[in-house]
């Protein structure tokens, strides 16, 4: 048997491509009811309209995470010590 | 000493700390069916209970009442007796008698703190919890020479808390005669060292790292206990007393966000999960801060739904530790290829802690979010919204990723034994049966309710969130490349800072250190033998007032122990 037989399918380099695009297929699924359906604008009397608006939580989700994740590595360069730090 | 009670009845808590101390003298061959009746008479007796049940016992001046019936305790009691029991099938094959025992004594109390009809029994079941989750940790210190230390650390931290509690009971007696536990505000002394003291055990700010030093340490049945009962006995009690307290929201949402970022700079498995629950928690703290019938009603939900899908993730986080004796996410990856079951439940208590539709998080964690836009607090609820996805990014991918996929460790470790296995599938069969029926739990939320939790949009819009968040855990992979670190805390003030600078005195000192620390324990002596002259047995407070003086004196002896300790005199 050959060395590649052992290698799962979600780890050979030739499927890496295709797991980007069937995230990015999902992805523009779950975009889609955004031409059918309209959200509620929850703070419509404080004059707040941001989250009714079409894609609101796609353009949210993925950058307040994507801040999340920059602003721990900022923090790391910081924060982060090796792990046997408290050790005597 | 008058008891008064009815039938049958006695409080639930007993059960399993009885049980617990009884463990140890069982038989081998008794003791997994005992470990699995006890909580489950503990449930039986949880919902027997009616308003009309009460047992009351006399003790100095004031009467405990530790049988009260509250639709809030009976919520947190049942889901305690359910993390005892799974937990303890996850635990009987290779937790250590006195693991188990403990935890079982620590459960109970917890059960215990929700019975609770006034202040008083509620802090000594607060104070055995302590004493049965320290335990719980130090069990594991043959296996992990660390977990002595961490032990000690998360003793000294929630002595410090029950001190804090304990000084603001007094005070709040001492102002207002009362012991009942109501509904109160932060505006007196004796109420914001009350708060402080719950808070302690929350894991709020500063003194948040204690989860975090402590949890992973024990064994992988440990954690499992450990995550259930503390931090949730505390949401309890601040339900309890201080719903729409606003400063936790501001709390809360401190934790909510120093969750995710600890979270995401850690590389120990369990550990990521400890911060984990800092972030959960702090979401219920938001909710009973903002105090409307929809949000207690969604910090209670929280609560139940987070205990059953933490409890799931460090199932299975434990179950990797022990079929692979490795905690870093740095040795681990592709475990799915020989560890399905595992792996899926993992991934299933993920989902739910990110609230995916179909899952417990989904139709609890919502209410909490809804319950801010309902009080129009447009700030709270884009912080929260966002701290939603932040939850997928940290626990919900990150957790499953690292240790279940990323690269291919070469490590082929099989799935856990039988009854582990077994644990995590009704964990997470719980997980889904919620979400699908989410009826099951607001049926005995303490407010009605009136909550539509699969609306189109509502589906629609949580998908899209979690979503992009994971589309940008992928895009982002190259900046969470783990290393071999620590992040600091608060506690590197007690754990580096003092003890160092002690360190240097010491040697740079030498001559005088002698004298002065002869002087240090004088002083303490000269001051415990006044106290003793004036609170003690003949003093002059203690003759018109035993009960204040007996509460003085809890108090102080719980002090000297700890700076004892601390000192290592």
């Amino acid at each position: 048997m050959s060395q590649e037989k052992h290698i799962h399918w979600l780890y050979r380099e030739e499927n890496r491509r295709k797991l980007w695009y069937i995230q990015i297929a999902i992805l523009a699924l779950a975009i889609l009811p955004e031409f059918f359906i309209h959200h509620h604008a929850y703070f419509a009397d404080q004059g707040i309209q941001l989250d009714s608006r079409a894609g609101f939580y796609a353009w949210y989700g993925f950058t307040t995470c994507a801040v999340m994740v920059i602003v721990a590595k900022l923090l790391g360069f910081i924060l982060k010590r090796n792990d046997d730090y408290y050790d005597e | 000493m008058i008891i008064t009670m009815s039938s049958l009845i006695i409080p639930p808590g007993f059960i399993l700390i009885l049980g617990g101390l009884l463990l140890p003298l069982l038989s081998t061959r008794l003791k997994p069916a005992a470990a699995l009746l006890f909580p489950l008479l503990t449930l039986m007796m949880v919902w027997l209970i009616t308003p009309d049940h009460s047992l009351s016992v006399n003790f100095l001046d004031y009467e405990l009442a530790l049988l009260h019936y509250t639709p809030e305790g009976r919520i947190f009691a049942t889901v305690f007796c359910l993390a005892a029991g799974i937990g303890a099938l996850f635990a009987f094959k290779h937790a250590s008698t006195l693991e188990l025992s403990a935890a079982f004594v620590y459960a109970g109390s917890a059960v215990g703190v929700t019975f609770s009809g006034d202040l008083l029994s509620l802090f000594i079941f607060w104070e055995i919890m302590a004493i049965g989750s320290t335990l719980v940790i130090w069990a594991n210190s043959r296996a992990n020479p660390l977990a002595l230390g961490a032990s000690m650390r998360y003793l000294l931290v929630h002595l410090l808390g029950g001190v804090i509690l304990m000084i603001g009971i007094t005070a709040h007696i001492g102002a207002t005669g009362s012991t009942d536990i109501v509904a109160m505000k932060a505006d007196s002394l004796g109420t914001w060292l009350i708060l402080i003291g719950f808070l302690v055990n929350a894991g709020a700010p500063p003194l948040s790292s204690w989860i975090a030093d402590a949890y992973p340490e024990a064994s992988p049945s440990g954690t499992v206990f450990l995550s259930a009962f503390t931090t949730k006995t505390a949401v309890f009690a601040l339900l309890m007393c201080f719903p729409g307290e606003t400063v936790l929201i501001y709390v809360g949402l401190y934790m909510v966000f120093y969750g995710i970022i600890y979270a995401l700079l850690e590389n120990d498995m369990r550990r990521i999960l400890a911060y984990s629950i800092v972030n959960q928690v702090g979401f219920m703290l938001v909710a009973i801060g903002i105090g409307t019938e929809l949000a207690l009603n969604g910090a209670a939900a929280h609560a139940f739904a987070h205990i059953i899908y933490k409890g799931l993730l460090l199932m299975s986080a434990g179950s990797v530790l022990l079929m692979t004796g490795k905690r870093k996410c740095t040795d681990l990856g592709g475990l799915f290829q020989s560890m399905p079951n595992t792996a899926i439940n993992g991934i299933i208590g993920a989902l739910a802690i990110s609230a995916v539709p179909l899952t417990s998080g989904f139709v609890t964690k919502s209410l909490e979010t809804s319950a801010a836009a309902d009080a129009g607090l447009s700030v709270v609820w884009f912080l929260l919204v966002a701290a939603s996805a932040g939850v997928f990014l940290h626990a919900g991918i990150k957790f499953p990723w690292f240790v279940f996929f990323q690269k291919d460790s070469g490590l082929r470790p099989p799935d856990p034994p039988w009854n582990m296995r077994l644990a995590m599938n009704i964990m997470s069969g719980l997980c889904i049966v919620i979400g699908v029926v989410p009826a099951l739990i607001y049926g005995i939320l303490p407010y009605a309710l009136d909550y539509e939790p699969y609306t189109l949009d509502h589906v629609v819009t949580q998908l899209q969130l979690l979503l992009f968040a994971g589309f940008a855990f992928f895009v982002l992979l190259s900046l969470m490349k783990r290393t071999l670190t620590i992040s600091l805390d608060f506690d590197w003030f007690y754990r580096k800072l003092i003890p160092g600078l002690l360190a240097k005195i010491q040697i740079a000192y030498a001559a005088i250190m002698p004298p002065l620390t002869r002087f240090a324990k004088q002083f303490g002596k000269r001051r415990f033998d006044h106290l003793f002259e004036v609170h003690g047995p003949q003093g002059i407070f203690a003759r018109t007032w035993p009960s204040a003086s007996m509460v003085l004196w809890v108090a102080v002896l719980l002090a000297a122990s700890m700076i004892l300790y601390y000192l290592k005199l």
